[in-house]
Parts: structure tokens; sequence; C-alpha cells
């Protein structure tokens, strides 16, 4: 392979590389604004200027093919003096915003400041005012007087979102970003422009002042918005998510996520309508119970039914430890083969980027861990017709709301005589339960999810439950996570009392005579990479942050059968 | 190393100060040099002690005097502070700042009056005060709201001027 040198450093390239990709290959920065990895190069902010022997001017190096035996000097006096004007051109008509300012902590331009500035302005007229305090969108909030023209948010929205909604008007100081008249950015990827601004010219209005990013935890995790599986991080304040950000994963989402997924996919974890504590029905009022007593209660009662009068729904939102409980439970703790679970499709929500029609994160990984019916046993809709028959006449369903997803469940499950419910939020089918245990949320919990690639990546807890401890189970802790106790009001957030659904199925399982010794989710998963075949071999510390893709040509057959 | 025995001075005393009178009187005469001098001491709590600009007591809010507090809720103090007594939470707001504090409290039996969140401030907006008279009976009366936090501006001159002249 060719080499250039930078910084004396010998350094390999691929043929047709820019000296900025040649050099991040290999872990040496080059500052940049306008430049994106995955974005078109327009060589605007002029601050990836870079010496290079035997030429006679700085050239920028987002822009600047390498080619064999370059000598590039990234910091030498003329580059860093080159960085150091760039820095005081850009900062010329740069509100001091910084304490009012979501992107204080994780701005560009802050830390280059820091990095690449000696932080002096010969600049002693008045700053150039701007629009502020636009809304570009329903989700996008604008401050013309922060933006520094770098275009990368009109350049995502044309190449990687496809719908050109951006655009720039007015020309030198003047010029600021704008949608064509009466046409607001609604592109339900708009949200990313926030991600790769960097400045704190775009910010998301849903998070909008909510708490400054130092002062919260961030978990990586996975988007449950749908079977793409979007690596995200979540950030915590006070035990609750304030918002999700993309995380880059090459092989699944690059760097960006859907709007939809970045919204709506945790605020239910924060909700008033949280189950808390397992809860029993008796003369039609749900009351909160010990655990003890609930499980004692699930356990004499579905004792009363034959194994054939029972049916299991599992879940495409939970784990796959869940699931592979689930199935273990039904299977060999009660001896029934009526387990099924219920696809989320919406032929709406898929496009060609990265969304998806299955809107539920893990259908693939319900299917894999045995979520489906024996062969003698009934898939979902033998047990609806069962049901109704009334030969089915117990129903356990494992964190999915089946009434909304399929409204025809309304009038048969008022038929059973026993509908037992793992949930996290009180829904359609926990108003009919009889019993309703609390189910950890995706951000409560470690697990897996198989997404519609087969590619099985891990969640982890990012907020605590009853039954967990930020500490002592290794979560991700912010600085007031460290340092308060429990006098702080800044530490004193709302605790669940749920738990992950495969706990209570173990616990249910030590009362049937049937011991699971499990303590971990990663116990569960070494079960799972020992007796099912796609996921032999595997632990957590394969799966990793990034996942793994799951022996395809296998899954395939056990998909058809 | 070769201990060396303490040395015992040895002096007698002479006549004079045998007979101790005139070191009695030497002494008296301090004592009542004293009772005519000014006192240094306070009737606290009938007569309270005001200190100077360059007093640190509580940490207040600067309140303009259109009513409105300056903080911008930047967050500034509450990261910086050594004891994590502070606690912000911003909100939106129409006038021109764009932001402002919803929820400020300092917890005061966390604060050590070390001033930090006085010298970080880029508005001004949070300043040591001179009141230093602070009893709770509970941990939750302890915790000072905005109510309690913010201070006119003109009761807070003197240390403003001290900020601008010193800091």
């Amino acid at each position: 392979m060719p080499t250039i040198i930078i910084d004396e450093q010998e350094v390999e390239f691929q043929p047709g590389e820019t000296i900025i990709q040649a050099a991040r290959h290999h872990g040496i920065e080059i500052p940049h604004f306008c430049w994106h990895p995955e974005l078109s190069v327009p060589g605007n902010c002029r601050i990836c200027l870079v010496e290079v022997d035997k030429m006679p001017k700085l050239v920028i190096a987002c822009s600047t093919i390498a080619s064999e035996g370059m000598v590039v000097h990234t910091k030498s006096e003329k580059t860093i003096d080159a960085q150091n004007a760039v820095m005081e051109f850009i900062l010329i008509n740069h509100p001091l915003d910084c304490p009012i300012c979501d992107e204080a902590g994780e701005c560009k331009l802050q830390d280059y400041a820091y990095n690449y500035s000696v932080g002096e302005s010969r600049f002693i007229e008045e700053k150039n005012r701007k629009q502020k305090h636009v809304e570009l969108g329903p989700r996008v909030m604008f401050d013309g007087e922060r933006c520094i023209s770098c275009s990368r948010c009109i350049r995502f929205c044309d190449e990687i979102a496809k719908k050109p909604e951006l655009t720039f008007v007015q020309r030198g100081d003047r010029v600021t970003i704008t949608t064509y008249p009466g046409q607001p950015m609604v592109n339900p990827y708009s949200m990313n422009t926030i991600d790769i601004c960097p400045v704190g010219a775009l910010t998301n209005i849903d998070f909008r002042f909510k708490a400054r990013v130092w002062d919260m935890s961030s978990t990586k995790s996975i988007c449950t918005g749908c079977s793409r599986g979007c690596n995200i991080d979540i950030w915590v304040r006070n035990n609750e998510i304030l918002r999700l950000t993309p995380r880059y994963n090459e092989q699944v989402n690059s760097y960006w996520m859907c709007d939809d997924g970045r919204l709506n996919t945790f605020k239910y974890v924060n909700a008033d309508d949280r189950v808390d504590s397992p809860q029993i029905r008796g003369e039609g009022q749900l009351r909160k119970v010990e655990w003890e007593e609930a499980f004692d209660e699930t356990v004499s009662r579905i004792k009363s039914f034959s194994k054939d009068e029972i049916a299991f729904v599992g879940s495409a939102h939970a784990t796959c430890e869940d699931n592979y409980i689930f199935a273990k439970f039904a299977r060999s703790v009660i001896g029934c083969g009526n387990i099924d679970f219920v696809q989320h499709i919406d032929p709406e929500f898929g496009d060609d980027i990265l969304r998806v029609n299955d809107v539920a994160p893990n259908a693939m990984g319900a299917k894999l861990t045995g979520v489906s019916p024996s062969k003698s046993g009934l898939d979902i809709d033998g047990i609806k017709k069962a049901i109704r028959e009334g030969k089915v006449k117990a129903l356990y369903i494992l964190e999915d709301d089946i009434i909304t997803e399929d409204p025809q469940f309304e009038n048969i499950i008022t038929k059973l005589d026993l509908l037992v419910v793992h949930s996290t939020n009180h829904n359609k089918t926990t108003a009919l339960a009889d019993i309703i245990f609390p189910a950890s949320a995706y951000a409560e919990k470690n697990g897996t999810f198989v997404n519609i690639n087969k590619i099985v990546q891990r969640i982890r807890p990012a907020i605590t439950t009853v039954d967990t401890d930020r500490a002592l189970d290794g979560m991700e802790m912010s600085r007031l996570d460290k340092f308060g106790t429990e006098f702080d009001r800044w530490a004193t957030g709302v605790k669940v009392d749920a738990k992950a659904s495969w706990k209570i199925l173990v616990s249910l399982s030590g009362l049937f005579d049937h011991k699971m010794k499990f303590n971990m989710a990663e116990e569960v998963f070494a079960d799972m990479a020992k007796n099912i075949d796609a996921f032999k071999g595997l632990n957590y510390d394969d799966v990793g942050d990034s996942g793994v893709k799951l022996n395809y040509q296998f899954i395939e057959q056990k998909v058809k059968a | 190393m070769e201990k060396k025995a303490a040395k015992i001075r040895k002096k007698d005393l002479t006549f004079l100060q045998k007979i101790y009178i005139p070191e009695i009187m030497k002494g008296l005469a301090l004592t009542f040099r004293n009772m005519i001098r000014p006192k240094f001491t306070f009737e606290y709590p009938e007569e309270k002690f005001i200190p100077s600009g360059s007093y640190r007591g509580r940490p207040v809010l600067v309140e303009e005097k259109n009513g409105e507090e300056r903080c911008v809720a930047c967050g500034l103090c509450s990261r910086v502070c050594p004891a994590l007594a502070i606690d912000v939470q911003a909100a939106e707001t129409e006038r021109e700042k764009e932001r402002y504090p919803e929820k400020f409290e300092i917890d005061m039996l966390r604060c050590i009056f070390c001033g930090f969140c006085e010298e970080v401030c880029p508005e001004e907006a949070i300043v040591m005060s001179k009141d230093y008279e602070l009893a709770f009976s509970s941990r939750e009366e302890a915790i000072y709201g905005k109510d309690k936090l913010l201070v006119p501006v003109d009761q807070l001159q003197d240390r403003i001027d001290f900020l601008r002249q010193y800091k």
C-alpha cells in the first residue's frame, strides 16, 4: 500500500483517500467542522488546513487526495498559525451564548477554541445580529447567530435523508440557513442535523434546556422503535431518561437514527402509568401485593388448569433472554407447546434508509429463542381460536399489549379464566389482567435483541429499579450519581418496583419445583449459546458494543420451519 | 545522637522582684489601661456584626430592579461547586436571555462558602452575601429555593463593587 508521512509518522492509505481520512484511520486528529465521514466534502470551514512539503500554500486536509510520499505537518508553526487564524475568523460573529446554549459541553467550537486557538480576538466591532429561536421544523430549533455555515445540515438533508429541505440564503456575513417558504423541515431524519451540527445552531426542541450534558450519564443501548436496531446512547439524569442520541455502528445505522425512534421510544419508561409492584385482581379491582404473594397466587392458579388449557404469548418487545426463559418456562416447567408471539407490522413505517416495517425490536430474537409453537402446539391464530372455543382457559403474556396490536383479542380475552401479564406500563391488556407482573423496561436491564439483519446486539441498564443498584450493578454513573446521597434531591429520582421478565419467570419456576440457576442475564445468554445453534459459542463480550452477525444460513432454515 | 541535658536557667530574683509590689503595679496598670480601651466584642445578638464587602456569607441570587433574576441557569455554579450543593433546572422564557432557572436550590448543609459559584458565574448573578445567620431544624429547611435566594441588587452593592475591583 502507498504511504504518506504525517507528523513524521509513516501512514498507509487506500488510493483515493484524502489526507484527513488517512490520518483519521491512524488515530491522528486533524480538526474539522464541515467535513463529516458520511457526507460530501465542501471544504468551506478551512480549519483542517495542513502544511504539505513542496506545496506553495497550506492545503485543506479534507479534500486533498493523499499521494505517495507526501509529507504532511499538522503541528508545524505554519499550520498552528492557520488554525488560530481560522478560529479567530469563525469566532468573529459567534455570540458568547455558551451559558444558554444546549450544545455547551459537547460543542466542537468550544473544544477547538481550547485546542487550536490562543483565545484572543482583535475584533472590537459589534457582532452581527441574526434571527435566534427559529423553529426550522417541529423538532429542530435554529439559532442564526451561532451558525458557522459549515453546511453539514444542508448536505445531510440532501444526501442522507434525500429530502433537500434546507438551504443557505444571503451572502457574506449575513449568510443564514432556512427552509423553503412555508415548508418546515419535517423529514423523518431531521434531528440528525442536531447531532452533526458542530455548534449549537441546531438544537433539540424536545430536550431544550432540560439538562446540561455534563450532568447526565450515557449508556450504550439499542433503539426499540423498529427492528433495524439502531445503536443509541441513553442520556440519564436523576434516574430519568432525558434524550437518546444515535451511536456509530457501521453495519447497522452508521451515524444516524430516525426522529420517531429518538422521541417516541423512551418516554414510557419515565411515564406515570408504569406498573409499580405486582398486582392481583380481586373483586374486579387491581390491588398492589408483595412479590411473594403474586408468585404464590400465579402458581396455585396455573396449577388448576391442565397443560393444554394454557397458552403462552411471547413478545417481540422483550429481550432474547426474556423470551428464552419464557419458552423454557412454557415447555419444560408447564409442559405446554401453545406458544407464539404477535408480530408488530406497520406497513407505513418503513423506508429505504433505516426504518423497517417490523416495528418491534426483537421479532427475530423471539423466533430464534423458541417462542414458536411445538409440533402439536397452537400458533397465535390457533390460540385465538382455542380461547374463543373455550379450549384454552389461561393465557400468559410476556411484555406485549396484544389488544392494542390486535383488537380482535379484546372480546376473546374476556372468555379467559386467568390472564397473567408481564408489562412495563398499564395498557389495554393489563386492564383485563388477573395478575400483573411489573416488567423492567429495555432501559432497566441487560439483554440482547436480534435485528432484522440477524445482528445480535446488547442493551444495558441505564436507569435503576428497586431491584438494581447503579454502583453495584456496574451501570454508567454521572458525577451526581457518584456523589449523591439519599438526602440529595438530585439523587431521589423515581425507582419503579419492577424486575426483568426472565427473573420473574425464574422465581416462578422455582415454585413449580423446577429450579433454574440464573442470577444474571449473562448466564441466561450463556445457556442460550449452549442450546441454540444460532447463538453457539457467543457471549456478551463477543457481542460487545457493536453486535455480532448470527450464523445466517442456519437461521433461514429455522425461521422457515 | 548524644542527648544533652536540658539547661536549667538558675537566676536569683532581685530584691525588687522578691517584694512583688512593683510587678503587681505593672500588671494592674495594664489591666486598667485595657479597661478604658474601646471594646472589640459585640453584644450579639442584640447588636449585629456587619461585615465588609469582602466577607463570604451565604450565596444569594441577584434580583434586578425589575424583579427578575439575572441567572440564566447555565449550571456552571452547580458544576464547579466542590460540595455539590447547587441544583439548577433551566426552563425557557420569552425574555431575551431565553432561559431562566425554573428551580434554583442551594443545600445550605452542603455549602462550604468557598465562593467558587460566584467566581465562575458569567452573569454576576450569584454572589456571596453578608448573611451569616443560618440555622435549621431539619434537612428540608436547609434547602434554600429561589424564594430565599433572590436578593435585590441594592442590598448587594458592596459585594458587587468588591468583585469588580478584585475579581
